[in-house]
């Protein structure tokens, strides 16, 4: 394993100002995605800047009824928050699914909206790859490509985000916080990550030199919700196809649904399509697979991943279901 | 408190073998050595004075430096759960944790676990009820699925029912697949620990 040197920070001021003054400098949170990648040689950092110590820990109720996250609030404190459980039941079931007992313990908030793809030729540094060395290459795109995306691809690149707690955020709408040498600003989270395009080794819009703070969700919307990640075991494995739905009912009607997708595309996907196709329409199993439909219009299959435009859309299907049931309960 | 015990000699380099094909490969080397640093841990109640480098790895560190052989390195990359150890009190996964960050926490490794739960003499009921329902093959993995079993019995979020504990241990591969007799063990130790709840 490669050295770095190592220091840690006590304030936000202090790691900001750290990252711009060096390059090759990566913050450590749980040092889950970022040891797993130093050890395979994927990430190359000169220095490793520990931010545990920064006071980024809370989880707090604005008066305006949204939920203030510190980034550096674990997984596992997260998804078992009072507050997300009973008001945010889809950011806890997506982060329940991910990972094991012990990684959602080390993983935080932060490092989760940053962790990287598990395309396997991006692990391997042996491989080309326009992610990992922009120029070299997609070694997936006429290789193994099974678990790679469906929406939002390029030419230049077909991995799919991995994450599940940024699919649940998407749904429940959130804007995450970045402070940087020229101060703080604010980002939609659904802008936050980037689609591959020419640049696949732009993955989201963070600066040099920022750091993410906090999440902030949105108020409630109520509502049913639910997470459905389907895989190929039935846990400790990232999602083949995952949906996240949040359903508001006018009646027997569809007043609001918010929907996204994981698994199948290149960042944390909204389905804008799926959700204007359900708007004002009956709660049925027919609008449900019209929706699933319209998000899948554009998804483009490669050799071996055809079989997720079919698992995304059956996806939608029971997510809406469930996430129905549970708005008329 | 006992006494600190001073490791003044090995550097807690990553253990050749699993990564030294990349080891080999030259852009692989950073062109300055890093300084080793003095680190403290507190491991299964005893604090040791440690020299390592900054990419030291905990699970290199207990196992090389410490000589805590019990904690397993399976995968080296958050996969398998053999390199499970607690800190205060919660399951970690060691392969993917720097040493110099651990300072000031307590560390708990399967040499440690019966005492720290207050069983002085003796083992762990959950390291009981591994042996009485024959919880393990080959045994390598199993290190690992007791610190996570015992954490996760104590953990109040956790229920008790077989869907919720296969999920809560779903991060611990057994290789041999003794998964059923885990899970029963796992199930009558909870059950003596924590009664009827
Ligand atoms: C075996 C395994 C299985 C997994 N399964 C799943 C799964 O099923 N679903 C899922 O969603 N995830 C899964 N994960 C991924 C896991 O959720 C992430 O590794 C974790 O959330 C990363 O958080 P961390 O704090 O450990 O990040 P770190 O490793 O500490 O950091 C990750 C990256 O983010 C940067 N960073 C960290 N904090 C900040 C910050 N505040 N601001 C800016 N940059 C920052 C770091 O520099 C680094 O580049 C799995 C991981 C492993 C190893
Ligand atoms: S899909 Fe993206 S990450 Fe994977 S090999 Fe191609 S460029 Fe690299
Ligand atoms: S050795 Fe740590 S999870 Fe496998
Ligand atoms: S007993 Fe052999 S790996 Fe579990």
């Amino acid at each position: 394993m490669r050295q770095f040197e190592l220091e840690s920070v006590e304030a936000i001021d202090q790691a900001v100002r750290h990252r711009r003054v060096h390059d090759g400098q990566a913050f450590i949170a749980g040092g889950t995605t970022l040891l797993d990648l130093v050890k395979l040689d994927v990430m190359q950092p000169e220095k490793v800047v520990d931010v545990t110590r920064l006071p980024l820990k809370r989880i707090e109720l604005l008066d305006d009824g949204r939920l203030k996250i510190g980034a550096l609030v674990s997984n596992t404190e997260l998804a078992k928050h009072e507050i997300v459980m009973r008001d945010y039941p889809v950011i806890s079931e997506a982060l329940l699914s991910g990972a094991s007992t012990g990684l959602r313990n080390m993983a935080s908030t932060g490092g989760n909206v940053m962790q990287r793809t598990r395309c396997p030729y991006f692990r391997d540094p042996d491989m080309p790859c326009n992610k990992r060395e922009p120029g070299t290459g997609c070694s997936a795109i006429d290789g193994i490509n099974r678990n790679h995306a469906v929406l939002g691809t390029s030419e230049q690149c077909i991995a799919t985000h991995p994450s599940d707690m940024c699919v649940g955020m998407v749904a429940a709408g959130a804007t995450l916080v970045l402070e940087g040498p020229d101060g703080q600003r604010e980002v939609a989270f659904e802008d936050y990550h980037l689609l591959p395009g020419d640049t696949p080794e732009r993955e989201h819009d963070l600066k040099p030199g920022e750091l993410i703070t906090h999440v902030i969700l949105d108020a409630p919307r109520g509502g049913g919700q639910h997470y459905l990640k389907l895989r190929d075991r039935a846990s400790y494995e990232f999602a083949l196809a995952s949906c996240a739905a949040v359903v508001n009912l006018d009646g027997d009607n569809i007043g609001e649904a918010r929907l996204a997708l994981g698994g199948v595309a290149t960042k944390p996907w909204r389905a804008d399509a799926a959700e204007a196709a359900l708007k004002g329409q009956p709660a049925t199993q027919e609008s449900f697979e019209r929706a699933a439909e319209a998000a899948f219009s554009d998804a483009v299959a490669y050799s071996h991943n055809g079989f997720k435009i079919t698992l995304g859309k059956q996806a939608i299907v029971r997510a809406l279901r469930d996430a129905t049931a549970r708005a008329r309960a | 408190m006992a006494p600190v015990i001073r490791h003044s000699t090995g550097v807690g380099f990553c253990t050749p073998g699993a990564q030294a094909d990349i080891a080999e490969r030259p852009s692989a080397v950073s062109g300055k050595t890093s300084e080793t640093r003095r680190i403290t841990l507190t491991v299964n109640g005893q604090q040791h004075d440690l020299q390592v480098t900054p990419n030291a790895i905990l699970l290199d560190v207990l196992r090389e430096q410490l000589n805590l052989f019990g904690t397993k390195k399976g995968c080296d990359h958050g996969q398998c759960g053999a390199c499970t150890v607690h800190v205060n009190g919660q399951s970690v996964n060691s392969c993917l944790l720097l040493a110099c960050m651990q300072e000031g926490v307590d560390i708990v490794t399967i040499e440690g676990l019966a005492e720290s739960a207050g069983f002085e003499q003796g083992h762990h009921p959950v390291q009981e009820a591994f042996l009485e329902h024959d919880a393990y093959q080959c045994g390598y993995c199993t290190a690992g699925q007791m610190m996570t079993a015992s954490a996760v019995i104590n953990d109040d979020t956790i229920d008790g029912d077989e869907v919720s504990l296969r999920e809560a241990l779903s991060g611990n591969i057994c290789r041999c697949g003794a998964y059923k007799n885990i899970l029963d063990a796992v199930q009558s130790a909870r059950g003596k620990m924590r009664g009827g709840q």
